[in-house]
């Protein structure tokens, strides 16, 4: 093959080379390309015009012809690389956007403290097979009173600060008539818990003239205090999801016998005494006890075959200890700065 | 009850700390609530008597005295009380002592005199509140001794908290007994020894209702004198349980209410015409009481009365007119038992809780009052001199409360507690508590017949004493375990909407929940439910809480506009509950969910233009809470009045059997305006019942087939209601159409006035094959009819 081919070869790739080189986009690069190695491109040429070659010539030549091709071909690839790299680049800076701006559209509510606190606790006892029972708030003083062991004259009465509609009927003072209607309907064994509101009369920094109850009971054939004992105990730990120190004080109701308070070691200070302990360490956190026999009686349950436990809880109570409100009335006055922390 | 931790132990000392006493009686059922030191911090104060007094030079409400505080020399004190005497004995802070509040005493010069000392007042040592002048002091107290030591001043006052069954409690002796059985401590007996009567005086006694005066005693103290001075030690034991020094008579009768528990009562006999009659009110009778009200009497008060009137109201509070004074010259002392129950509601039905009913409406020990009868005499003839007379009882033993036996079964014990308390243990408590016991055995089960005592009138079942046992064994030594579950697993009903769902679903759309009190002002109920009868409190906390709520939107408006008073301008809320409504005089209490939307679409942001609410917003989360009941059925709402809403922007929600589930609205102009409401509010309320009974999802085959879609545009009545519209083009349909789905309402330019433009696509679909042309336009046909016929619209090019 003689010199004058190769080096017009060559010559031709440096062209190329540099045609390649100053494409800006893929649209001049593709013009290159057709250029060079188009039907009617340079070095195609020069492949056609191997047929004008000796014959012993020819294979050396379309070799070289071919290298000189396949480099150009290959510059060809490299630009298309970068010049699509760039492209992509230059698409995704332009479409970068400042994501620290907020999102759109609705921003979410939230449930009340209490239902929140409420909520918790009927999903720790229905775990237990506890059911939901609910009752009126408005009762007869039957079901509020009377058939929990709560005669006209007994001193209790006066402890409750009942609201009157009449004689005899009250806004209910406790969630405790749950337990009389539901043991007047069905029979043991019962699981059930009562949340609901309840009414006293009474309002002032620490007392609101409605607040909520949780009611437990359980009527088994062989329900015993040991149980009770185990019940609350497990049930404050969960809650709180702390190892709290519990501890049971006799104390007494007149629907439950024996009866007792139940406080939790406090937890502001740890047991070592505060404000909101009275400096006791203590603080009382619900009442219970087994239920009483004439409580029994009075809804024809035979008080041998069956024993069984009670169990009132204040929700607001445990909602303050647990969500550190210092601040009862809070709870009622509906204020959208103290709702929209329980998000 | 509150009494002094000295006054205690004078009855039963064991050997432990205040602290620890405090727990053994709180983990027992008596709940110590506060223990407070008697007195303040003060240091070297002892006592000194007063040997001269002689006017300051240079100041005229000071004098110079000299004292006697044991030391050898007299100290010159300078003293400013107008009471201070010669020969007085008071409290002397000496050079050095610190008193209560920090104030430090140094030799001092007082207008050029020097004074080496302090004559105090109660006041300045913390013992009292208020003084008027030095404290005086007995005149046998021990010149020079620490007035700390002399008046027992390192005692604590213990407060308890005593449950209604505990009246037993409620006097010192029976907290020493029970601390003595608790502690296994000897307790002193109380001191019950008669005086022995000296002149015959007495008064007549009849009881005409012995049910609810078993037994009265009363005692005539003639020639006494009642000026006489209470001594200090019966003065500190009143102040340490929290009572005031009144007069000796009425300080002894306190006292003997303290130490045991038993109300008693000194009526002037001067007073009195004739003798004493223990009855019930006659009508419109009429009593001034001790405290000075005079109330009307209801006929089934007990009295007690003499030949003429009214003199007390038994058990609760003594009259007026009868009542010991300064000038008294002869008492009749009362000590009776009156019946539980005759005094329980009686205070209250009055407004009134005294000491005395508090005690009896628990129950008092029905064999204490000789006992209290004889202190009292014994400790008024030392104090206040005079001479007793006889005592007078009248008692009616058939009507005092009998002690029964009670069978206390071994296996109940188990049961009840799940535990076994050792026989010999539980023989043991119920001794101590001063229960008689005797064993047995009973169909093979060991059993005991227990008697209470007299003053545990509360122990009247098995469980009582079980209580006991339990209490006394401690309830902390009493295992814990967890019942056997049962292995029943819960029904769960798939048709009942869970509340939480719809509180989640109204939260991811941007409500709050709020919680409001059930009553209202009858002003607010009025004016959102004018024509609903609503439930009254009889008595309310205030006038403003004194109905029942028939809705929550009352609340609900309240909370928005206090809200908006605080700069919160978008505000969603809703609240779940029962509303109250009277219906023939039964009162209904239902369940509704409730809602309230004002202020913007979205909160405030960069990205999405805003706009207020309007109906169709709050609509769209009625819809989302109405999916869960019945996703293919849908729920009318219907154009209607409602008392508190919009008339033109309100609707009712009803089922698909044309029952009223709910409603929905703009709150009406003249309510905004009465409530000085700046901006629009929606409410909405939606009856709990309609989440009852939710469909259960039932499967549908889904088509291989395409479906074809026509769009139409109309023109007609603007009166005419989506629902029509709707109603008219399913009708007309066959059983091709698959949806109707609305995407332009439009008013304004290029249509005439009084019509509007509705467009819409009618999706069609066969589910066993592909559909041609013509079949739409076989199912189009009719559906065009209708509408130019029925609804007389014009089909827009």
């Amino acid at each position: 093959m003689g010199k004058n081919v190769q080096q017009e070869l060559d010559k031709l790739v440096n062209e190329a080379q540099q045609a390649v080189d100053a494409a800006k986009d893929l649209a001049e690069l593709d013009a290159a390309r057709v250029h060079y190695l188009g039907k009617k491109g340079e070095l195609t040429q020069q492949m056609q015009s191997l047929g004008k070659l000796p014959a012993e010539d020819r294979r050396d030549a379309g070799k070289v012809i071919n290298v000189a091709k396949q480099s150009v071909q290959s510059a060809i690839e490299q630009r298309r690389t970068i010049l699509q790299t760039a492209l992509l680049q230059a698409r995704l800076s332009s479409e970068a956007i400042d994501v620290s701006l907020p999102g759109r559209g609705q921003h979410n509510g939230g449930l009340h403290p209490v239902t929140r606190t409420l909520q918790r606790i009927e999903t720790l006892f229905t775990q237990l097979g506890f059911e939901i029972a609910e009752g009126p708030e408005i009762e007869d003083d039957y079901h509020n009173f009377e058939a929990l062991n709560i005669p006209e004259s007994h001193p209790a009465r006066a402890m409750h600060d009942t609201f009157y509609f009449d004689e005899h009927t009250v806004l209910r003072t406790h969630t405790s008539p749950v337990q009389v209607r539901v043991m007047k309907e069905r029979k043991p064994p019962l699981r059930i818990i009562a949340p609901g509101r309840v009414y006293r009369c009474d309002s002032d920094l620490t007392h609101t003239p409605m607040f909520h109850q949780v009611e437990g009971l359980l009527v088994d054939d062989s329900v015993t205090f040991a149980d009770l004992k185990g019940i609350i105990d497990e049930f404050l730990r969960l809650f709180f999801e702390k190892d709290l120190p519990v501890r049971f004080r006799p104390s007494y109701f007149p629907f439950t016998e024996p009866s007792a308070e139940v406080d939790i070691q406090c937890v502001m200070c740890g047991g070592d005494g505060c404000r909101v302990c009275s400096h006791t360490g203590w603080l009382e956190v619900l009442g219970c006890g087994m239920v009483h026999p004439k409580v029994l009686e009075h809804v024809n349950v035979d008080r041998e075959a069956f024993t069984g436990f009670a169990f009132g809880m204040g929700v607001e109570r445990l909602a303050m200890l647990r969500y550190g409100v210092n601040d009862l009335r809070l709870f009622f006055e509906n204020d959208l700065r103290f709702l929209q922390q329980f998000r | 009850m509150k009494f002094s931790e000295h006054w205690l132990r004078e009855w039963v000392n064991p050997d432990i700390s205040t602290e620890a006493l405090a727990e053994v009686m709180t983990m027992a059922g008596l709940e110590v609530e506060s223990i407070e030191p008697v007195a303040s911090d003060f240091t070297k104060t002892v006592v000194g008597q007063v040997r001269s007094i002689e006017p300051h030079p240079d100041a005229d409400k000071l004098q110079v005295c000299k004292v006697d505080a044991g030391a050898e020399e007299l100290l010159q004190i300078v003293c400013g009380a107008s009471n201070v005497a010669v020969d007085m004995k008071v409290p002397v802070a000496m050079v050095g002592a610190k008193l209560p509040g920090g104030m430090k005493i140094k030799k001092a010069k007082l207008r050029g005199v020097q004074s080496l000392g302090m004559l105090c007042s109660a006041k300045e040592l913390g013992m009292a509140e208020q003084a008027d002048g030095l404290m005086p002091l007995p005149a046998d107290a021990p010149i020079g001794k620490d007035l700390r030591e002399y008046f027992w001043l390192d005692d604590q006052s213990i407060a308890l908290g005593l449950t209604p069954n505990r009246g037993d409690c409620l006097g010192l002796a029976g907290i020493a007994r029970e601390v003595g059985a608790l502690c296994k401590t000897e307790v002193t007996p109380d001191d019950a020894t008669e005086v022995k009567p000296e002149t015959d005086a007495q008064v007549s006694v009849s009881v005409d209702v012995p049910t609810d005066c078993p037994r009265y005693l009363s005692q005539v103290i003639e020639g006494i004198n009642s000026q006489a001075v209470t001594p200090m030690w019966i003065q500190e034991a009143l102040r340490r349980s929290g009572l005031r020094s009144i007069g000796p008579v009425v300080d002894i009768t306190n006292f003997v209410l303290l130490e045991l528990g038993q109300p008693m009562h000194a009526f002037d006999r001067d007073k009195l015409s004739g003798g004493i009659c223990v009855r019930h009110a006659k009508q419109d009778e009429t009593l001034t009481l001790l405290d000075g009200q005079t109330i009307r009497l209801d006929t089934g008060s007990l009295l007690i009365a003499d030949d003429a009137k009214a003199l007390a109201l038994a058990g609760i509070m003594g009259g007026e007119d009868s009542a010991v004074s300064d000038s008294t010259r002869s008492i009749v002392l009362e000590s009776a038992f009156f019946d539980p129950l005759c005094i329980a509601g009686r205070a209250r039905r009055y407004g009134l809780h005294t000491d005395s009913s508090h005690r009896f409406e628990r129950g008092v020990d029905p064999e204490l009052q000789r006992r209290a009868l004889n202190r009292a005499t014994s400790l008024l003839i030392k104090i206040v001199g005079g001479q007793a007379g006889p005592i007078v009882e009248v008692v009616s033993t058939p009507d005092l409360p009998q002690r029964k036996t009670i069978t206390l079964r071994a296996a109940r014990i188990e049961r009840v507690l799940g535990h076994v308390i050792p026989h010999d243990e539980v023989l043991d408590i119920l001794q101590r508590l001063g229960m008689g016991v005797e064993s047995g055995v009973e169909a093979q089960d060991t059993s005991w017949q227990v008697t209470a005592p007299s003053y545990r009138f509360d122990i009247d079942i098995e469980e009582d004493l079980i209580e006991e046992l339990a209490r006394v064994y401690g309830y902390s030594n009493l295992p814990t375990t967890l019942p056997q579950s049962g292995s029943q697993i819960l029904p769960c009903s798939e048709g009942q909407v869970a509340l939480t769902r719809l509180q989640d679903i109204l939260v991811a759309r941007g409500y709050q929940e709020a919680i409001s009190y059930s009553f209202i002002s009858p002003d607010m109920q009025k004016l959102f439910d004018p024509d609903q009868s609503a439930i009254i409190l009889k008595n309310p906390i205030s006038a403003d809480m004194s109905v029942m709520r028939t809705s929550h939107w009352p609340s609900l408006v309240q909370a928005a506009i206090r809200n908006l008073n605080r700069q919160q301008d978008t505000i969603r809320f809703f609240e779940s509950g029962l509303t109250f409504v009277k219906q023939d005089d039964e009162f209904k209490q239902e369940k509704y969910l409730s809602g309230l939307v004002t202020g913007s679409i979205i909160p405030e942001q960069w990205g999405e233009k805003s706009r207020p609410v309007d109906f169709y917003d709050v609509k769209s989360d009625l819809e989302a809470l109405l999916a869960t009941i019945s996703p293919n059925t849908e729920f009318t709402f219907k154009a209607e009045t409602v008392a508190a809403l919009h008339p033109g922007q309100t609707a009712t929600i009803l089922n698909s059997k044309g029952q009223k589930i709910g409603s929905l609205g703009a709150l009406h102009p003249e309510i905004e305006e009465q409530l000085g409401v700046s901006q629009r509010m929606f409410v909405f309320e939606l009856d709990m019942k309609c989440f009852e009974n939710a469909d259960i999802p039932h499967f549908t085959a889904l088509s291989k087939f395409p479906s074809i879609r026509r769009d139409l545009a109309v023109v007609m009545d603007e009166k005419i209601t989506l629902n029509k519209l709707k109603e008219v083009v399913e009708n007309a349909a066959n059983h091709l159409l698959e949806n109707f789905q609305l995407f332009d309402v439009y008013q304004g330019k290029g249509i005439d006035s009084g019509s509007k433009s509705v467009a819409f696509g009618l999706t069609f679909r066969e589910q066993s094959r592909t559909l041609q042309e013509a079949d739409v336009e076989e199912a189009m046909a009719p559906i065009l009819t209708a509408l130019t016929q029925q609804l007389d619209a014009t089909l827009r090019e």
